[in-house]
């Protein structure tokens, strides 16, 4: 046998596309008669509208049509938020798709102007005038819940979302025993900021609809990482049947958790058309990207864990403020709760958890999914407390660790959240990393330069994570309001070329590489044979998208599945063809063979030859080559590793190098290693990212200030060293590939790896604390003040 | 992102150029474009003309001769970093060049429209403060003039360069062969722009330094020359406690205005000043940092 392609390294298909610019992104579109549209944001954080003149603006060129929010109410149904934690007295405050009487942001839409072009468009934007009366904002997640706080909603008293609870075992008690029994336990307690992100997509939104009236149709080209979903809430929106309704998400730009979401402007976007019966576009600026795409984390945490002197954790508590912005996103609501929550116990066993979430809403752009979504959120707080620890209990960080990693399991591991991990091995992938780095070397590096007033730093982390979404009747029961199951249509045609529909939605990741593999590699078809076709919502089948790691793993299983099937019919007629009996008939590499004469037998080209004319069927058997599978995986994956920084810090000015990252990471079978590394590459770059560069800073009054790249800074190549990537594989038992997801665990366990190591490396100077992202002035500020101390 | 309606010529001599701006009453000069497009998308600049040199041969190239590097306003910074003659003659300017922006702005950026925007944050008019730089400058009726940087910068996107005139060239001395030059900066980690920038030139014989030019930008609204360190400096053998003295003496010399944002404060750049000149020193001397 040559080379298996399931496990090989093969270059991403849709690279040649991109790379000479012939993809084809919906910007790129352009239909006959097509309108541009532009959005007027509010230029205030809070502020009710007293009114609006948009006549200059109708009359001015090229103008079409101007509409605001007094056109649209009525006719648009609210924004939906899809996510509702249940038992968590959830306020879904209505979302109109442009601002009704009031604003809750800078960047809220106020009104839409469509014209022959976009510079018109634009021009006449600023002749629309509107009479604001500013109301009081409100930024901080905790901070709006303070008594006297503006309130942004009428049924959300006192800016309260929801508040969402997550507890087992018995976390107040076990920190009762702590705290009565100072002689045996310890306790440690920390405030974490977990600043506001801004997710950052290359390609900006954009959308256009074409609604054609005399059908009663619309279509929706959108910048999205769900399609189906977007068909499914477009439809509740517009009030157009789904099955009126076509979306199409062609070529995507990148997503990061902001393209999940279901946004006012693209409905905007239909509404106009709908109005106008001609195409619209609209397509965000990166300057309104910034205003009015969704920001990621926003967490204020107040955490406590408490462990036995000799190391062993016996309860966490955590009390988390996550801001929602001025309204509920998509998705936002279960970001800090059910992918976040859940995971609080990561890779160690800590018998008593409790946590309190509230959701708030404050006067900033809503907050939804970036990824990682909520798990690096719980990976930071984790291991933050486990070096407090350590280090209160002068145990070494990562013996620390050790001490309180889950054992190694193949089928299934309770946690006190009340999630079952599916198969772990902890220990293996921290002795992969530890073996790599040479830590007793670094250690001894470490001291020695020290005494040369120079600051190296180490950090260790060891995380699980939750992806794969995920059981449909756990979406039900979590309160995501679809489902999230996959599906996947393997079609072969008479010339043995396969297109293979899918449901999810890649926009990046290289499915269409890894998905043609784990075709080739079933049904021993070359890859050149194979395309994967997505993103349109009458070609593809149902499916919930791609976010959550969960596009290999479940859509991926779905492709898996219908291989399978066909792999069944060719057996059956391959049989029937060479006269045999179907139990006599084997398959290897592309071929059906009587059991004991393999000259005896069809291939797999012959047998979509023979299955598509169907001249010799057996009785009984449809003709064609073709399987459609519906795939509902039975629990979520639970990848994990253990991730090294090493940093150095200049205690001149605060300025921080990172010098090397180690991951290890244990994703299952990789389909293919070179497409796993990139996504660990480009997620530890996110992840070093919050930890050294990014973060939003809005000011008192909710003015965006990081409202451009010249001001917020996300990382360059310069800016990291080669990473040592590697690997262990701990099949997961829950999926027909034993699969986890890769998309994520970089950002997951890199923020907090570097923040320790660079508090390590400080460690000598006195600082125990720092604000992210670590500017080098924070950094020289804290060694200042230590140094003063 | 869409920039407003204007006017748009193409001027094929310098003269014409002056001649489009003296008709036009709120024309922009076009060059590059890295610093007005951006305004323009934002709708912060609203000229009603652009008059687009970027095409004048004659503003382009390098010659170094005499003693003296002459860079034409509209050489891209790509040009300058990657002169090998340059890189010979007055290795800091290569240096710096090649340290702005990123591959396209290198590619698309003067040095010109870099000095006459004048930002504080950008790189050149520090390093052609520290070496001492004529900027030749045409206006109406073909007449020139030659001014020094310290008489051209005057605050924060402002110039002596009057509505008519046009910056044509730049010239800086060819460094000797006993004199040093590097320049330092603390870079935005997101702008690539100096959050404080220090170019220094030094004439070493034997191992004391016989003069010295320093000129710190970024965290100040024009290049401020640092005559104190200078002074510190000179007569002094260039090691590293003499350096760490001599930079000690930087903010005796910024008593001025000093910039700071929500990334870097106005007391942590003056810091920082002290920091980026000893860095550049230790450069230039090959001193080891540590």
């Amino acid at each position: 046998m040559t080379t298996r392609i399931f496990g090989s390294g093969i270059r991403r298909r849709e690279d040649p596309r991109l790379m000479t610019g012939q993809a084809a992104f919906t910007d790129d579109i352009k239909l006959l008669g097509l309108l541009h549209a532009a959005i007027l944001r509010s230029p205030h954080a809070h502020a009710k509208i007293n009114s609006i003149d948009t006549s200059a603006a109708r009359a001015a060129p090229g103008v079409l049509a101007v509409y605001t929010g007094a056109d649209t109410d009525g006719v648009l149904n609210p924004i939906p938020c899809a996510w509702l934690p249940p038992d968590s007295d959830i306020k879904a405050v209505p979302h109109p798709a442009l601002a009704v009487d009031t604003v809750r942001y800078v960047g809220d839409g106020v009104a839409v102007v469509v014209a022959e072009s976009r510079y018109q468009a634009e021009d006449a934007l600023e002749l629309i005038t509107v009479d604001y009366g500013v109301l009081p904002s409100v930024i901080n997640p905790k901070a709006a819940m303070d008594p006297g706080a503006p309130q942004l909603h009428e049924d959300a008293p006192n800016n309260q979302a929801f508040h969402w609870v997550v507890a087992g075992g018995d976390a107040d008690a076990a920190f009762e025993t702590a705290a009565g029994d100072p002689q045996n336990h310890v306790v440690v307690s920390e405030n974490i900021i977990q600043q506001r992100l801004i997710p950052h997509a290359v390609e900006t939104r954009s959308a256009i609809a074409n609604w054609q009236s005399a059908m009663g149709e619309l279509t929706l080209w959108s910048t999205s990482q769900n399609p189906h979903i977007v068909r499914f809430l477009c439809s509740l929106v517009t009030g157009v049947g789904e099955h009126k309704i076509r979306v199409i998400a062609t070529d995507v730009g990148g997503g990061f958790g902001s393209k999940i979401p279901m946004y006012g402007d693209e409905m905007v976007t239909a509404f106009c058309s709908m109005q106008l019966r001609r195409p619209v576009k609209w397509t965000e600026t990166r300057s309104e990207a910034y205003l009015a795409t969704t920001h990621g984390r926003d967490h204020v945490q107040h955490v406590e864990m408490a462990a036995t002197k000799d190391g062993k954790i016996t309860a966490l508590r955590v009390v988390v403020h996550a801001g929602m912005g001025a309204y509920l996103s998509t998705a936002g609501p279960g970001v800090p709760t059910i992918l976040h929550g859940l995971m609080y116990s990561g890779p160690y066993d800590i018998p008593n958890i409790k946590g309190d979430v509230y959701g708030t809403f404050t006067n900033t752009t809503p907050v939804d999914a970036c990824r990682g979504a909520g798990r690096p959120e719980a990976t930071f707080l984790l291991e933050r407390m486990i070096e407090l620890l350590a280090s209160e209990l002068d145990i070494d960080p990562v013996e620390m660790r050790r001490r309180n990693l889950i054992q190694p399991f193949e089928d299934g591991h309770d946690v006190a959240t009340g999630v079952t991990y599916d198969s772990g091995n902890y220990q293996g992938t921290l002795d992969l990393a530890m073996q790599q780095l040479d830590y007793p070397a670094l250690r001894q590096e470490q001291a020695e330069l020290r005494s040369h007033g120079q600051y190296i730093g180490v950090g260790v982390t060891t995380y699980c994570e939750i992806c794969g979404l995920g059981p449909s009747q756990v979406a039900g029961a979590v309160g995501f309001g679809g489902g999230l199951w996959e599906s996947a249509i393997v079609r072969f045609y008479a010339t043995g070329k396969v297109n293979v529909f899918i449901g999810t939605s890649p926009h990046g990741q290289g499915e269409e590489t890894t998905f043609a593999q784990i075709v080739s590699d079933e049904l021993g078809v070359p890859v050149e044979d194979i395309e994967v076709i997505h993103g349109d919502t009458d070609l593809t089948p149902m499916g919930w998208g791609t976010y959550g790691s969960r596009t290999t793993v479940v859509g991926g299983g779905a492709v898996a599945l219908s291989a399978r099937k066909i792999k069944d019919k060719g057996k059956a007629l391959a049989a029937h063809l060479l006269e045999a009996a179907e139990e006599d008939i084997e398959y290897e590499d592309g071929k059906f063979f009587v059991r004991g004469s393999p000259d005896q037998n069809k291939t797999i080209q012959d047998i979509a030859l023979m299955a598509n004319v169907a001249w010799n069927m057996p009785e009984g058997m449809e003709p064609g080559l073709e399987a459609t599978t519906f795939y509902d995986p039975p629990n979520f994956s639970y990848p994990f590793g253990a991730h090294v920084a090493v940093v150095s810090v200049d205690p001149d000015n605060g300025h921080i190098v990172l010098q090397r990252y180690i991951a290890a990471d244990d994703c299952g079978p990789q389909i293919n290693p070179v497409i796993v590394e990139g996504q660990v590459h480009g997620g530890v770059v996110h992840g070093a990212g919050q930890a050294l560069w990014e973060g939003v800073v809005y000011d008192d009054n909710g003015q965006l200030l990081t409202g451009s790249l010249l001001d917020y800074a996300v990382p360059r190549a310069h800016m990291v060293p080669d990473m040592e990537i590697l690997s262990t594989v701990t099949p997961s038992p829950h999926n027909p590939l034993g699969v986890k997801g890769i998309g994520e665990t970089g950002t997951i366990a890199s923020t907090v790896t570097i923040y320790n190591a660079v508090l390590d490396a400080l460690k000598p100077l006195g600082v125990t604390k720092l604000e992210m992202p670590l500017t080098s002035e924070r950094v020289w500020r804290a060694i200042q003040q230590a140094k003063g101390a | 992102m869409y920039a407003p309606e204007f006017e748009y010529h193409r001027a094929a001599t310098v003269a014409e150029a002056i001649q489009l701006l003296s008709s036009n009453e709120d024309a922009k000069l076009i060059a590059g474009g890295h610093s007005l497009l951006p305004l323009l998308k934002l709708r912060l600049a609203r000229p009603s003309v652009l008059v687009d040199i970027g095409r004048i041969s004659e503003l382009k190239g390098i010659t170094i001769s005499d003693g003296t590097v002459r860079i034409g306003a509209l050489t891209t910074h790509w040009e300058i970093a990657s002169s090998h003659d340059l890189e010979h003659a007055c290795g800091i300017m290569a240096e710096a060049a090649g340290g702005i922006g990123d591959t396209q702005v290198r590619n698309r950026g003067t040095i010109g429209g870099n000095v006459v925007h004048a930002d504080p944050a950008s790189d050149w008019p520090t390093v052609l403060t520290a070496l001492g730089a004529k900027f030749n400058i045409q206006g109406a009726g073909g007449s020139t003039r030659t001014v020094e940087p310290g008489d051209f910068f005057v605050g924060p996107l402002t110039t002596t360069m009057g509505e008519q005139e046009v910056l044509t060239s730049i010239e800086a001395p060819t460094l000797g062969h006993h004199q040093r030059a590097e320049y330092a900066k603390m870079a935005h980690p997101a702008s690539g722009f100096a959050v404080v920038g220090a170019a220094v030139v030094v004439t070493v014989e034997g191992d004391v330094c016989t003069a010295a030019r320093i000129a710190v930008g970024g965290l100040v609204p024009v290049p401020v020359r640092m005559t104190s360190v200078e002074t510190a400096l000179v007569g002094k053998a260039l090691n590293q406690e003499n350096i760490a003295e001599a930079a000690s003496h930087a903010s005796n010399d910024l008593q001025g205005e000093i910039l700071g944002d929500f990334f870097a404060s106005a007391e942590y750049r003056k810091a920082m000043a002290e920091v980026e000149i000893r860095h550049a020193l230790f450069h230039a001397t090959e001193v080891s940092h540590h």
